[in-house]
């Protein structure tokens, strides 16, 4: 049996894209190895972590667990599409400002997720944020300045659209 | 992950075709069981079919008199925000919002919980309750089953050759009815069951019409306990009927010692959540309308 590449169109941070791919391959692969966008990050690789968290149409979902092939003609946003215009993203200057990163690794699952949810619920309770993220993990913070970061931005955007 | 192919067929017609044609394919919804398995070499595949674009997978439709039809690969994200779940079947929108965390919840469906076959898939005992029956197309037509059958051992299910899961069917729910599934877990979310218990209740005059009870993570299978409903039909809906009924699911568990949990803590916690599970189904059938 030959082995073809699968021909796969789709829209990655606002840009349409198109690249060959293995069908086993995930899309987290596809992002990294294929495309060049690293910021992703392979945590687990099964689901767990929420490291490669990206956003398909809209919603959040693990890299690891969808196949490239699978993205044809869907729109992907990953953690490279967050800032704008050179400008970092409220939530990004509120990771760095309130030291919610240590070593880094879950930062960009962590803050496309919480784009997400930003994005459906501009004030959500540090309840609603602490479930959003079950499927985030973090081994450095302990979670608490992360939550805080997330409020703190939630608060700033409020005010900004004020 | 070793090489497979990738078809997405469009219809119903044409993937039981490619499902019955490829020994070796395997059916790809959401992905979040399905993919884990490849890449650890416990399932292993030489064709993915994509079964998210076939019309009938991706049926979510209620009417009050027909009840509601699931499709096999419509995620949890749906059937949580769906309208007439919330209405009709709360506790269907519970058990979407269990499973996993908001990724998994994004793309994971009821019908890749049941098909995997795990005794602790949450989502399986209360489809029992539910009264739950699940459509299955294969190369010679399409059959019709209830959920309490659909499972026949650990990642094991009455599935032939070919064959396929399309669709649940839940009837509408009678009046005074209530359901609930509970589950135990170290952790709140993104945890597998220590135990659960499901409980589906149908009152009438302060006394239970009909009872259903359902456990999982405490058998090979999740554990369809017919006699724990059986004997609270006609009995007066109190604690001493829940607490008898709860001892009978009990009783029915045959869990075992793992990881998680002992098979003495298990059989513990089946009566525990299935008298919490009764309260809780009691409490809704009554303020459910008539």
């Amino acid at each position: 049996m030959t082995h073809t590449l699968t021909r796969v169109r789709t829209t990655i941070n606002g840009e349409a894209v198109e690249f060959l791919c293995e069908p086993r391959q995930s899309l987290l692969e596809c992002l990294r190895d294929i495309l060049g966008l690293t910021g992703t990050k392979e945590g687990c690789n099964d689901g767990n972590c929420g490291a490669c968290t990206v956003i398909m149409d809209g919603r959040i979902v693990n890299s690891c667990l969808v196949l490239g092939v699978e993205v044809e003609g869907r729109e992907i946003i990953t953690i490279e599409g967050i800032a704008q215009g050179g400008r970092l993203h409220p939530l990004q200057r509120a990771f760095l400002e309130d030291m919610a990163v240590q070593c880094g690794f879950c930062t960009p699952g962590f803050i496309v997720a919480v784009k997400s949810l930003l994005d459906q619920d501009a004030n959500p309770s540090e309840e609603q944020i602490r479930q959003w993220l079950a499927n985030n993990l973090c081994r450095c913070t302990g979670y608490d300045k992360i939550i805080h970061a997330i409020r703190q931005a939630a608060a700033e955007m409020q005010e900004v659209k004020v | 992950m070793k090489w497979f192919d990738y078809a997405v067929p469009q219809s119903l017609a044409e993937t039981t075709h490619l499902l019955s044609t490829h020994p070796r394919a395997r059916p790809l919804a959401g992905g979040t069981d399905l993919l884990v398995q490849l890449r650890s070499g416990a399932k292993v595949t030489g064709l993915v079919v994509d079964v998210k674009y076939v019309p009938e997978l991706n049926d979510l439709s209620y009417a009050p008199t027909r009840g509601l039809t699931l499709g096999a690969a419509v995620p949890c994200c749906r059937i949580r925000s769906d309208q007439a779940v919330r209405q009709a079947y709360p506790a269907l929108g519970e058990v979407a919002s269990l499973l996993g965390g908001t990724q998994i919840q994004n793309r994971a469906s009821i019908g890749g919980n049941l098909c995997n076959a795990a005794p602790s898939a949450d989502s399986a005992p209360l489809l029992i309750v539910l009264r739950a029956t699940c459509r299955l197309a294969g190369p010679v037509g399409t059959r019709e089953i209830p959920v309490e059958d659909f499972c026949t051992g650990p990642g094991q299910s009455a599935l032939q050759s070919g064959e396929l899961l399309v669709s649940f069917h839940l009837p509408p729910p009678p009046s005074h009815f209530g359901a609930c599934y509970l589950r135990f877990t170290p952790r709140n979310e993104m945890d597998i069951a220590v135990a659960g218990a499901g409980a589906g209740v149908e009152l009438e005059n302060g006394t239970f019409r009909s009872a259903r009870i359902a456990l999982s993570a405490v058998a090979p299978t999740p554990l369809f306990v017919r006699e724990a409903g059986n004997w609270l039909a006609g009995k007066p809906a109190n604690a001493e009927s829940i607490n008898t009924a709860a001892e009978i699911a009990k009783a029915a568990a045959k869990p075992i010692t793992d990881m998680r949990g002992t098979a003495e803590y298990r059989r513990h916690l089946c009566a525990v959540l299935t008298r919490r599970a009764l309260e809780a189904a009691v409490r809704r059938a009554k303020e459910a309308r008539a």
